[in-house]
């Protein structure tokens, strides 16, 4: 071995805090000014270089709103937010424990994300195609999905529309514009682009909204979802929430920390935004802009919604071994419910009672949803799908050797039934 | 019924745990998300929460209790208007078996699985007055695609230099002066890359033809092709669908090394979900590329480089259509039954005449389709020459070879004379040298060998 002539040394990312560390978050600045200033969404890419290493916010952690990006939307429609938001956690919460029950085998709740998810949906049209990650069912309650089929798939009984056929959290609604999601991650990120591209191909004002943690930025995928979207001017949107955690590795281990997720964008071309995360508001602006750059040609935009996870990665994890305990609660950027509900008191569009009323209406939403659900089945009993319809979907029609096997499998099954 | 509050697991891995302190007594209401009791593992301690509203019935297991299985009914909460009489007196262990499954709904009428006929795609029947026209596999499937594009506005093709050069292989030549860069588009340099473009274009609605230069530089892509073309279908309940052909030359070229030269015909055949399509001669070729741009299902559609300048006769006929999943009877025989596929046709072809003049009568299947694998064919035949041999251009171990030979063995041992026989490449990556690379691959010579060995003629 030739003597060093340097001094670098191999260096490996460690998050700040770890678990017996007192958390303190002080370095990470909360802007105070409400900047940066909002181009015109047909602006030249090269505009939006400094959003990418700034941050967006409306919202103040004292509820006062200000700034270029104040969407402007209505009391009833920030109501409408607050509502949503409150379910998901509210419905978070019931899945974890009926998980810890039995009832499932997995569960991955969306706590101190949910801005993300409700806004995304609320600030883009119904028909454009969301290809989400597992961390936002938020989507799917803002855009109306019945809460008692969600919780069917998530118990994969009788009343679950894939019949069993893939996994909690993994949801698939076509008709709510909430792409299956993969387990793979990453990969829907370059199949939105194509979804993107084929509506440009034919013709329709619609787009597709992608989503990745920052941890699976580190995919292939992403780098290729970027390149073509530029390459193509692809009408969709890229969005990097980076919730500082991919499971135990902190965001540091997914990039290095020399650069912001948004800042990746800046090198194919693309449009960049970064966004308080736990800001409903700004949350909303980001993607209303970025979705009329994309629908008026100006192509993809990459966002990073800059937020923190504040429970575990799944219901198979315990962030306590890793993480200091109190990190979520001493996280600088508060909680997305609380700091819209903040709001929406301060600007006398909300007070106690109305919001007692309304944990009220979730909590009953939610336990006879459930209850409603389980009574169709569930991990703990039987799930109640019919065994013959696990032939079915594997192509369009069933091929005859599949219709074989399964006339093969259903005898032998009413064999094993008839002996027992 | 009272509501059952089991002993919670705090990881899929944990089987029990001791129910440290109850923090609510019998009697006490509670409402959901009230703590009822703590409970701790070696690792960790967790606070059980009221799945609902309602009274604290019974406790069934006893504060310090340790050793308590997961999924064991530790509290009863007795809902709105229960009283205690609710309470079961004796309660079922938590880890009774699920209840077994009611009868399914067997039609009386279902048969043993043999495959009859009519579950098989008709064979294309031409009309007595058409022409045949002399075309080589490259403009066949060229030929193909334009149709289909002229007929289909939503049919696109897409990959490395498919546009202004004209295909690596020239398989596209004349595409984008018809249709334009819209419809014939150039993409960057990733197969990962604009393989989930195509696959993503499929879901949102379009039909794309996506090129790979060659199947060797799709190993980077195979995850789209797999585990989203393939299962999203079923993956989705039936919601997502993507129609989508990924195609190119696959197997071994000319003096283009291991790298360049992978036959991947097992790899593919292998997944449900997929259909895998791999023509020998250039009606086949356009016959069939058109049948998967219409299949609503991926297809996986492998072509052979050193067959694209081979000239063959088409049909000279709009919409001709070859059904996917039925395999050619390409030389009739009574003695032996080759099956093979793609280039290994031909030299299939090529080792019944030399048999012929020994005396030996070989029938010589081309499979066409590997997936879904037509079997009844080969198993009619088998049962007719009473002897198989299986011919591949890759390697044998779990090869096409290997589960034709398997299905035979299964579906017809008693009509076989013979083992089967199995000709393929020899178990290394594809050498670079013209004589090492020729000896590795399976020849003439290697299926006229195995034809004599299951005649017992060597």
């Amino acid at each position: 071995m030739s003597k060093k002539s340097n001094q670098s040394r191999l260096y490996v990312p460690e998050p700040p805090f770890r678990p017996g560390d007192k958390p303190d978050y002080s370095h990470i600045k909360v802007p105070a000014e409400m900047t940066p200033p909002r181009p015109d969404p047909m602006c030249d890419a090269h505009e939006t270089a400094a959003h990418a290493l700034g941050l967006i916010r409306v919202l103040r952690l004292t509820g006062e709103k200000e700034g270029p990006w104040d969407p402007n939307i209505n009391a009833d429609t920030l109501r409408a937010g607050l509502r949503f938001m409150m379910i998901n956690r509210a419905m978070d919460e019931r899945m974890f424990n009926m998980q810890r029950q039995g009832k499932l085998s997995f569960y991955m709740k969306s706590t101190g994300e949910e801005a993300i998810s409700v806004a995304m949906a609320m600030a883009l049209n119904d028909n454009d195609m969301i290809f989400p990650t597992y961390r936002q069912v938020g989507i799917l309650i803002a855009r109306g999905c019945p809460m008692q089929d969600m919780m069917c798939q998530l118990l994969s009984n009788k009343g679950d529309a894939l019949q069993g056929k893939s996994l909690p959290i993994l949801f698939s609604f076509k008709d709510y514009g909430f792409f299956s999601v993969s387990g793979n991650l990453g990969t829907q990120l370059i199949q939105g682009v194509g979804w993107g591209m084929a509506c440009a191909y034919k013709g329709t004002d619609d787009i597709a909204s992608v989503i990745t943690g920052e941890g699976a930025t580190a995919e292939g995928d992403f780098h290729y979802a970027l390149n073509f979207a530029s390459t193509y001017r692809a009408p969709c949107i890229i969005n990097v929430v980076n919730n500082q955690w991919a499971i135990s590795s902190f965001q540091g281990i997914a990039a290095g920390e020399g650069e912001t997720f948004a800042a990746r964008g800046t090198g194919y071309g693309l449009a960049t935004l970064r966004v308080d995360g736990n800001d409903f508001l700004a949350v909303y602006a980001a993607m209303q802009w970025a979705a009329e750059r994309a629908r008026r040609g100006g192509g993809a935009t990459v966002i990073e919604h800059f937020t923190y996870r504040k429970e575990g990665h799944s219901t198979s994890d315990d962030p306590t071994k890793y993480r200091p305990k109190n990190d979520g609660e001493v996280w600088p950027f508060g909680d997305p419910i609380e700091r819209l509900k903040a709001h929406l008191v301060k600007i006398k569009e909300w007070d106690d009672e109305r919001d007692e009323a309304l944990q009220k209406e979730i909590a009953d939403y939610i336990r006879s949803s459930y209850k409603a659900a389980e009574k169709l089945g569930s991990m703990a009993t039987e799930s109640g799908i019919a065994p013959e319809t696990m032939f079915e979907q594997v192509y369009e029609t069933i091929p005859s050797h599949l219709e074989a096997q399964r006339a093969e499998f259903m005898i032998e099954n009413a064999r094993k039934v008839g002996e027992e | 019924m009272p509501i059952e509050i089991k002993m919670p697991a705090l990881s899929p891995t944990m089987e029990e745990g001791t129910l440290a302190k109850w923090v609510v007594k019998e009697g006490d209401a509670v409402s959901s998300g009230d703590v009822l009791a703590e409970i701790e593992t070696d690792k960790a301690t967790m606070e059980v929460e009221s799945i609902d509203e309602g009274v604290v019935g019974k406790i069934v297991v006893a504060e310090g209790t340790e050793n308590v299985k997961v999924g064991a009914v530790i509290l009863q909460l007795l809902e709105d208007g229960e009283d205690a009489s609710s309470l079961s007196a004796t309660l079922e262990p938590a880890s009774q078996p699920a209840k077994k499954p009611e009868p399914g709904p067997v039609h009386e009428t279902a048969k043993p699985p043999v495959a009859t006929k009519s579950n098989l795609p008709p064979e294309t029947v031409l009309p007595t007055n058409v022409n045949m026209v002399e075309l080589t596999v490259r403009d066949a499937l060229r030929d193909a695609m334009a149709e289909e594009m002229r007929r289909d506005p939503t049919v696109f093709v897409m990959g490395e230099e498919v546009a202004e050069y004209q295909g690596a292989y020239k398989v596209t030549r004349g595409l984008l002066e018809e249709f334009g860069s819209k419809r014939v588009v150039d993409t960057p340099i990733t197969e990962h890359g604009f393989a989930g473009i195509g696959v993503g274009a499929a879901f949102g609605g379009l039909k794309p033809i996506v090129e790979f230069m060659t199947f060797n530089f799709a190993m980077q892509a195979i995850d789209h092709i797999i585990n989203s073309a393939a299962k999203t279908l079923y993956m989705s309940g039936g919601q997502m669908r993507c129609p989508i052909v990924f195609r190119g030359p696959n197997g071994a070229a000319s003096r283009v090394g291991a790298q360049h030269s992978q036959d991947y015909s097992s790899w593919y055949a292998h997944v449900p979900g997929l259909k895998v399509v791999a023509p020998y001669d250039s009606a086949d070729a356009k016959g069939l590329l058109k049948a998967a741009i219409r299949d609503p299902n991926p297809v996986v559609f492998l072509e052979h480089e050193l067959l694209y300048g081979e000239t063959f006769e088409v049909p000279d006929m709009d919409d001709f259509l070859i059904p996917i999943g039925k395999a050619k009877i390409r030389r009739e025989g009574a003695d032996v039954t080759i099956v093979a596929h793609s280039r290994m046709v031909g030299r299939s072809l090529e080792a019944a005449e030399i048999l012929a003049a020994e005396g030996i009568d070989a029938e010589i299947i081309d499979l066409r389709t590997l997936r879904p694998l037509d079997t009844e064919t080969v198993l009619q035949s088998v049962k007719k020459t009473n002897r198989i041999v299986c011919a591949e251009e890759g390697w044998g171990q779990h090869g096409v070879g290997a589960e034709i030979s398997a299905v035979v063995i299964q579906e017809a041992f008693d009509y076989l004379d013979a083992p089967p026989a199995r000709v393929h490449q020899l178990d290394v990556p594809l050498p670079y040298a013209a004589n090492l690379e020729a000896m590795s691959l399976p020849g003439v010579d290697d299926v006229v060998r195995a034809a004599k060995q299951v005649c017992y003629k060597d």
